[in-house]
């Protein structure tokens, strides 16, 4: 636990010196959230009815794509320590192996809920309005973060597995894709069949689903269970290969 | 049995098909300086690996202080400190909070002090609070090694402590070597060149084609090579010290 938190420290100073991966991170997502919501806000608005607020109806595609790229930066830290030898050194000093790979997980998680933060910062500014009660934005924050930690998980594996520093990167590519064939900037009953096919049975649309009825104050019906399945399933089944690939690095 | 600070019986290691190790034993006295000798790619670091707990055996026994480095993982860790090939430095931290990050992670007292002391001897003071990343190849691996001396560990393990240092690095790193032992440690260094080991192993074994060839002290092991190979040898620090002579004329113009 105590060398967790000296890790956990390491490397959080590795990210307060060099706040550009946090802007890098939180940048895109902006701009494509400022596109939306300028460039397709007024016929989007035009389609979905006049009561709707544009802005709360994207951010949460919005937050689950600066979540995919922030990620990112977690597979990056744990190959640099692979390639330059940290992990070799804290592996043959007497700490709990674990804590090494915990210190980079948690290191995941609040780098991410910063970006997470500057992004709803960015969003009020534009017009994002919320009466959502404590208990909606606890739950709104605990999807956020078991998010976050899935896809941590999926990070893991090529941070340590990949052969270059952009290999270690480029799995989070398709992922931060994956809102733009979901519910998160249109509804998926305007898609083509295949398309609304997919988008109806991938975790984007449940989550972005979820969080859009919580923080709108509308009911969530079973769909939180589902978009709290896929976050477990994938935390899971990354985990087991996340742990596998741990063991066999030096 | 407490005699020795590093035994090894039978070791044997197998990447998939490929027989690295193929029964390697040797052992190293408490307070020694004890140098394994090979060129590329004979096995050495997979070795030093094994012996540091980062890597299992496949055949043989092992133990460092006379725990099993297989079944008492935890305790020989507590007796060592391994610096492997290339200079493991924490490039965005400082030399100072390199030294601080595993004064803590090993539970020293007052790890501000102790960075302090290691700059010190380690001729980094004026380099303190420059980034790692920005030191040079010397620089970073007296770095690595003072990082290894945190916590006084009984036996200390290098990786081809010289490796892609120019002369004056290397003579650098030799003086640290040589002072470290005179304090008691255990030192097991690899290496691929017999100066080196000359220089500063009293024992010295050549790992060749997964096993261990010759082992023994330099005027034993003097004593196997044919004449024509000693001189060889015997020219290369000439060939330093012209180098070395040139580069302290430049320095004291
Ligand atoms: N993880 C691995 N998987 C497969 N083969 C490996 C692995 N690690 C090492 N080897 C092989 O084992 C052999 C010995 O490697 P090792 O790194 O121990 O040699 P070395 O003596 O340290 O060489 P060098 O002087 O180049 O550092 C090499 O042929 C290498 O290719
Ligand atoms: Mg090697």
């Amino acid at each position: 636990m105590k060398s967790t938190g000296i890790l956990f420290g390491r490397l959080m100073r590795h990210i307060l010196r060099s706040p550009d991966t946090i802007i890098t991170v939180a940048i895109t997502p902006i701009a494509i959230m400022l596109m939306f919501v300028y460039v397709f806000g007024g016929a989007m608005k035009s389609s979905l009815g006049d009561n709707v607020n544009y802005v709360n109806y994207q951010l949460p595609g919005v937050l689950l794509m600066a979540i995919a790229s922030g990620i990112a930066y977690t597979a990056v830290r744990m190959y640099g320590d692979k390639t330059q030898g940290m992990f070799s050194r804290f592996n043959s000093m007497p700490i709990r192996r674990s804590s090494v790979l915990w210190a980079h997980v948690l290191t995941s998680l609040a780098a991410n809920m910063i970006t997470i933060a500057l992004i709803f910062l960015v969003a009020l500014l534009l017009g994002f309005r919320s009466s959502a009660g404590i208990l909606s934005w606890l739950a709104v924050a605990g999807i956020l973060l078991l998010f976050t930690l899935a896809l941590t998980w999926v990070a893991v594996i090529p941070g340590l597995k990949a052969k270059s520093m952009d290999g270690a990167s480029a799995f989070s590519y398709p992922l931060i894709f994956l809102p733009f064939l979901s519910s998160a900037f249109v509804p998926a009953k305007t898609m083509p069949v295949g398309l609304r096919a997919f988008a109806e049975h991938q975790p984007a649309t449940s989550i972005v689903d979820t969080l859009r009825a919580l923080l709108n104050c509308e009911p969530v019906g079973n769909g939180i269970w589902v978009a709290l399945a896929w976050c477990v399933g994938i935390s899971a089944v990354a985990w087991f290969f996340a742990m596998r690939a741990y063991r066999r690095v030096k | 049995m407490m005699e020795n600070a590093i035994s090894v019986k039978g070791l044997t290691k197998s990447f998939k098909d490929v027989e690295v190790l193929k029964g390697v034993d040797f052992e190293v006295r408490r307070g020694e300086i004890f140098a394994l000798l090979g060129s590329n790619g004979a096995g050495k670091t997979t070795t030093v690996n094994i012996l540091a707990t980062l890597l299992r055996q496949s055949g043989g026994v092992a133990s460092v202080c006379g725990f099993d480095v297989e079944k008492q993982p935890d305790e020989v860790r507590k007796s060592i400190s391994m610096t492997g090939q290339f200079a493991a430095v924490d490039g965005i931290l400082t030399g100072r909070e390199n030294l601080i990050l595993i004064a803590r992670l090993r539970g020293v007292e007052n790890p501000a002090k102790l960075a302090d002391d290691l700059l010190d001897q380690f001729s980094l003071t004026d380099a303190a609070n420059k980034r790692a990343a920005t030191y040079s190849g010397g620089m970073a691996r007296r770095l690595d090694i003072a990082m290894s001396l945190v916590g006084a560990p009984k036996v200390i393990f290098l990786d081809e402590p010289t490796t892609g240092l120019d002369p004056e690095g290397r003579q650098e790193v030799w003086k640290t070597i040589k002072a470290l032992a005179k304090g008691g440690t255990t030192i097991m260094l690899t290496t691929q060149y017999l100066e080196e080991a000359e220089q500063l192993a009293g024992r010295i074994a050549i790992l060749h084609d997964g096993r261990i060839i010759a082992n023994g002290t330099l005027a034993e092991l003097k004593k196997l090579f044919p004449p024509a190979k000693v001189e060889y040898v015997e020219k290369q620090p000439s060939l330093e010290e012209i180098f070395l002579a040139i580069i302290g004329q430049k320095e004291s113009a």
